[in-house]
């Protein structure tokens, strides 16, 4: 299959471990960068950025799984940790998210659509489209005890509920970023790539909260090359995507984008790029029908999400306060 | 105006159009008019289901069907064997 085109890997992290320290010294006035690490791709190559710019004695690592995460997420958060030598924390949050009412609040609609759901069973929420690829349609799916694999879809309440309950982890873990980067005098990073932040893939005031996102601009591709390039472990490098938020295990296109990652890359990169729905189709080897699907989808998504990316709205301006 | 037709732009009209300036037509598009998202659309299908007593099928909801008001008043009218 057809790759997006190549990235001088040594020019970018110079541009971005430049931009880093321009950023966290003198623009934000901080001494260094709090990164949550969650073993995934994205947030191990965000905090080998972060050392490489400031130095492994600035960056602080956080290590934050919960009920529901995989033992090999705070593994490969351990090691990474280690092997870049900076100082972090693993603070179990599944307590907190306990006492908030986020179990109690998924496990309310699991139980309603899933007769027999217990605390034994395991489940994920998987994405389809419906209207020519212009409405997302979400199911759950789970296993019980016994193995036997059951799907329902969901209605728009119970969709939003569970959404709003599993969107507590990542708030929780944000609120505990910036205890450490207050205690630190430090700063927080966010770790989008450019897909999850150009189609929303983020939580409001969760992960989509932070003081810089120096990956936001690289395609998911990009930043496995950049952790390649930055010597990352292979254990890391070698990942596949997954949201690690649900006690199935679901990959982040089953979930969210439809397509696996090297094929919404280049879906976004031609849409940006402004080629015709025929040359993506010849690239994915795909119907131009399929391409013009895609398309309507990444327009979609970016209209359907701007919420998440709009700063509170002022009633009136306060032409004092400069926030440029 | 049929009953379906205007019990359905009654629910748009309540849930979906709140501060909107568009006029909606009985063949406009819902989606392309963007009156409704994914979530809207999952409520008016929920709405469909539980007024009418019918369900819909994954493979039901399609342009033809749920596109406009029009679309939905000849699908709810083909659920409940009315043509």
């Amino acid at each position: 299959m057809a790759k997006l085109p190549n990235l001088d890997y040594a020019a970018e992290a110079e541009r971005i471990c430049e931009r880093l320290r321009d950023v966290t010294f003198n623009s934000l006035r901080r001494r260094g960068l709090v990164v949550a690490m969650s073993g995934g791709i994205d947030s191990s190559a965000s905090v080998a950025l972060a050392v490489r710019a400031l130095g492994a004695d600035k960056v602080f690592g956080l290590l934050l799984p919960e009920r529901d995460s995989s033992g090999e997420a705070s593994k490969l958060g351990r090691l990474l940790a280690e092997h870049l030598g900076v100082r972090y924390v693993l603070q179990d949050i599944s307590q907190t998210l306990e006492a908030i009412g986020c179990y109690a609040a998924q496990d309310e609609v699991l139980r309603k659509v899933l007769p027999g759901f217990g605390p034994e069973w395991k489940f994920k929420l998987v994405l389809s489209t419906a209207m020519g690829g212009k409405v997302g349609i979400t199911r759950v799916v789970a296993h019980d005890p016994e193995g036997r694999q059951h799907e329902q879809r969901l209605t728009a309440a119970d969709y939003l509920q569970i959404v709003a309950a599993t969107n507590f982890k990542q708030r929780i873990r944000k609120t505990l970023e910036y205890f450490h980067a207050d205690r630190l005098h430090y700063a927080v990073v966010g770790t989008p790539n450019r897909l999850e932040y150009d189609q929303g893939f983020f939580v409001k005031n969760g992960d989509g909260a932070a003081d810089v996102k120096p990956i936001a601009h690289l395609f998911k591709s990009h930043v496995y090359g950049m952790a390649k390039f930055l010597g990352l472990p292979a254990a890391i490098v070698d990942t596949t995507p997954t949201t690690d938020t649900f006690s199935l295990s679901q990959g982040q296109d089953e979930f969210y984008f439809g397509l696996p990652y090297p094929q919404m890359d280049l879906a976004l990169w031609h849409f940006n790029a402004g080629r015709s729905a025929a040359e993506l189709a010849q690239e994915l080897g795909c119907e131009v029908a399929v391409a013009e699907q895609r398309y309507e989808n990444i327009r979609v998504k970016r209209r359907t999400t701007s919420y998440l990316h709009a700063a509170p709205v002022l009633v009136v301006p306060v032409p004092e306060i400069d926030l440029g | 105006m049929s009953d379906v037709k205007k019990t359905v732009r009654a629910f748009i009209t309540t849930n979906f159009m709140l501060g909107a300036e568009v006029t909606l037509g009985d063949s406009d598009s819902l989606l392309q008019l963007q009156i409704v998202d994914s979530t809207g659309f999952l409520e008016l299908v929920n709405f469909l289901e539980s007024h009418y007593g019918l369900k819909v099928a994954d493979d039901e909801m399609v342009p033809e069907n749920l596109e406009s008001i029009d679309n939905i008043e000849q699908f709810v009218a083909r659920k409940l064997g009315h043509n």
